[in-house]
């Protein structure tokens, strides 16, 4: 059971790597874990699903990425992780969060984060799914960032292989003067795919500057709708959002990008197209020879970066 | 050999005639110049030869090779061989340089993907790059380039290959483009540069939608760098006032 998620994960080296720390779970069960210095890591089993508190200590640079890997092997549950993470001042850290659904069915994956990153830390989180190609899986996740002084925080969510389902994606992040946070949602959807994505910043400290990006491709009879806020209240804050949506055969997306300025000496852009893939890239690959899916499937790969 | 015919091709875009009633003979494996001013209409021959949305819907005929292309598709053209590098190439977010020139190489292997950037000056370090804005708009045109030389097409329509090209890189477009000929394609250079066209073997002279003249590369050139004074144009005389050429 836990090689079928690792090896799905590709991660099966990095579990037996002592200088990488891991965690995997299983449902609710801890299945293996190893920790290395300059992280705590506690774990709590719930009735239906897992809780994670995870410190890691203030200065400590943790070299190697953290894998955490989220699986359900049942073709009928409920998981709930609810995950919380100090990045004290001055650390920094990367996770790597696999999650893997293969058999689809009736799976529910319940998420509720929160991180709080300290002076002048740094904390990468890349979250992968992969999911059933039959469908029949249904992700809600929440997650709360605060950034202090300085701090740095840039997240990467990946749903791109195998049916989504349906998922319910919400970040937000807060961030202090002179903090950087970006923000990147990729996710390919097919057949009747509901995907809901929320990215939130505020910048409320001075010169603090936020990215939002969304790539989302959708065919068949899935829809998107992809929402995006970014907020600067303070001077020199800076922000981009930037929503790219392609949309195939019966394919529907909508972007909600909602940009606030309560500051005159604050700026915020936000650039965005939805729709078929771009005329002269289609042009230009059919030109050198390929057909008009071949172009097209190219152009969507590099879009999500598959 | 005639490797490309076009007869009496008439393209009208909301209302006006871009190409009118043009005909053009090409021969194979030469190096052939299409000149002409600003709005001519050499874009537009291009595109309509390629057979782009939105420009193929004509009078006349294109014959590529004996046959007529015209009903053909964007694809179908290119795998008998016709290709064309844009003015301004495409941008596409993601996609590497070697992703891009494997898509259009015969050849499916990272040897020539280097082998291409190096005809058009370009080291291997660009193989990893993406194909987006973070190449300047001369590094996009060789890459454009090398994809093309990867391809080996039969007949390739290179518009404005000195575009954005710095002066010391123009020996390389240059080199490129004997290259291919060389390779025995044959190359359409649509330019409104005497210098590029300098390096043809024959032009086609191009004004208002039709071919005025055609012929050896140094019997035009003089006509084109003296602005084509006097003006050939048969219509002149009805220019109703406007400024020729
Ligand atoms: N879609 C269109 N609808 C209407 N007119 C068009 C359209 N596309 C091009 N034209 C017009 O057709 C004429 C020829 O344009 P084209 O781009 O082919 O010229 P060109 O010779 O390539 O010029 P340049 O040297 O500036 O590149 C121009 O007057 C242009 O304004
Ligand atoms: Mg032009």
């Amino acid at each position: 059971m836990s090689k079928d998620l690792s090896k799905l994960a590709g991660i099966d080296d990095v579990l037996h790597d002592p200088e990488t720390a891991h965690l995997m779970i299983n449902l609710n069960k801890v299945l293996s874990r190893n920790d290395i210095p300059g992280i705590e890591i506690q774990t709590e089993e719930l009735s239906d699903g897992v809780s994670i508190k995870m410190v890691v200590k203030e200065g400590a640079i943790i070299k190697k990425p953290v894998h955490l890997c989220l699986g359900i092997t049942h073709t009928q549950a409920v998981q709930r992780i609810l995950m919380d993470i100090i990045v004290e001042d001055g650390a920094k850290i990367d996770i790597f969060s696999h999650c893997i659904f293969p058999y689809g069915g009736d799976i529910k994956h319940i998420m509720n984060a929160t991180a709080k990153i300290g002076r002048g830390a740094n904390y990468s989180y890349i979250e992968r799914h992969i999911h059933s190609p039959k469908g029949g899986i249904f992700i809600d996740t929440k997650t709360k960032v605060s950034l202090g002084e300085g701090a740095r925080y840039k997240s990467d969510f990946e749903l791109l292989r195998g049916r989504v389902g349906e998922i319910n994606l919400d970040y937000e992040a807060e961030c202090d003067a002179r903090s950087v946070v970006e923000m990147t949602t990729k996710i390919s959807g097919s057949g009747d795919d509901i995907i809901k994505t929320r990215e939130t910043a505020y910048l409320v400290g001075e010169h603090s500057t936020g990215v939002l990006n969304s790539r989302i491709a959708v065919k068949d009879e899935a829809r998107a709708e992809v929402y995006n806020k970014l907020v600067a209240r303070a001077a020199y804050a800076r922000g981009h959002v930037d929503c790219k949506e392609i949309v195939q055969g019966r394919g529907s997306a909508q972007a909600i990008p909602i940009v606030e300025v309560a500051h005159p000496k604050a700026h915020i852009t936000h650039e965005a197209a939805i729709g078929s893939v771009d005329t002269k890239q289609l042009e230009t690959l059919m030109a050198r020879g390929l057909s008009e899916e071949e172009a097209v499937d190219l152009i969507v790969s590099g879009l999500l970066g598959a | 050999m005639e490797i490309l015919k076009v007869q009496n091709l008439t393209l009208t875009l909301d209302g006006r005639k871009i190409l009118d009633n043009l005909t053009m003979s090409v021969t194979a494996g030469r190096i052939h110049a299409i000149v002409g001013p600003n709005g001519a209409g050499k874009s537009s021959l291009a595109y309509t030869i390629m057979g782009l949305e939105g420009y193929r819907n004509i009078e006349g005929d294109i014959i590529f090779e004996g046959e007529s292309i015209k009903g053909l598709s964007i694809d179908e053209r290119a795998r008998r061989g016709i290709t064309l590098a844009w003015q301004e190439p495409a941008r596409f977010e993601g996609l590497s340089v070697r992703q891009f020139i494997l898509a259009a190489a015969k050849e499916k292997s990272t040897d020539a993907v280097k082998q291409a950037l190096e005809r058009v000056g370009l080291g291997p370090e660009y193989i990893n790059r993406a194909v987006d804005k973070t190449l300047s708009g001369g590094e996009r045109k060789k890459i454009e380039l090398a994809s093309i030389l990867a391809m080996r097409p039969k007949l390739v329509m290179l518009d404005e290959p000195d575009s954005g090209i710095d002066v010391m890189s123009l020996e390389n477009i240059f080199g490129a483009i004997k290259y291919l000929k060389q390779q025995g394609t044959t190359v359409l250079l649509i330019t409104h540069s005497p210098v590029v066209m300098e390096h043809a073997e024959h032009a086609f002279l191009m004004c208002r939608g039709e071919i005025l003249e055609d012929g050896p590369m140094e019997k035009l050139l003089p006509y084109f760098k003296g602005n084509c004074i006097p003006c050939r144009h048969k219509n002149q005389p009805e220019l109703n006032g406007e400024f020729p050429i």
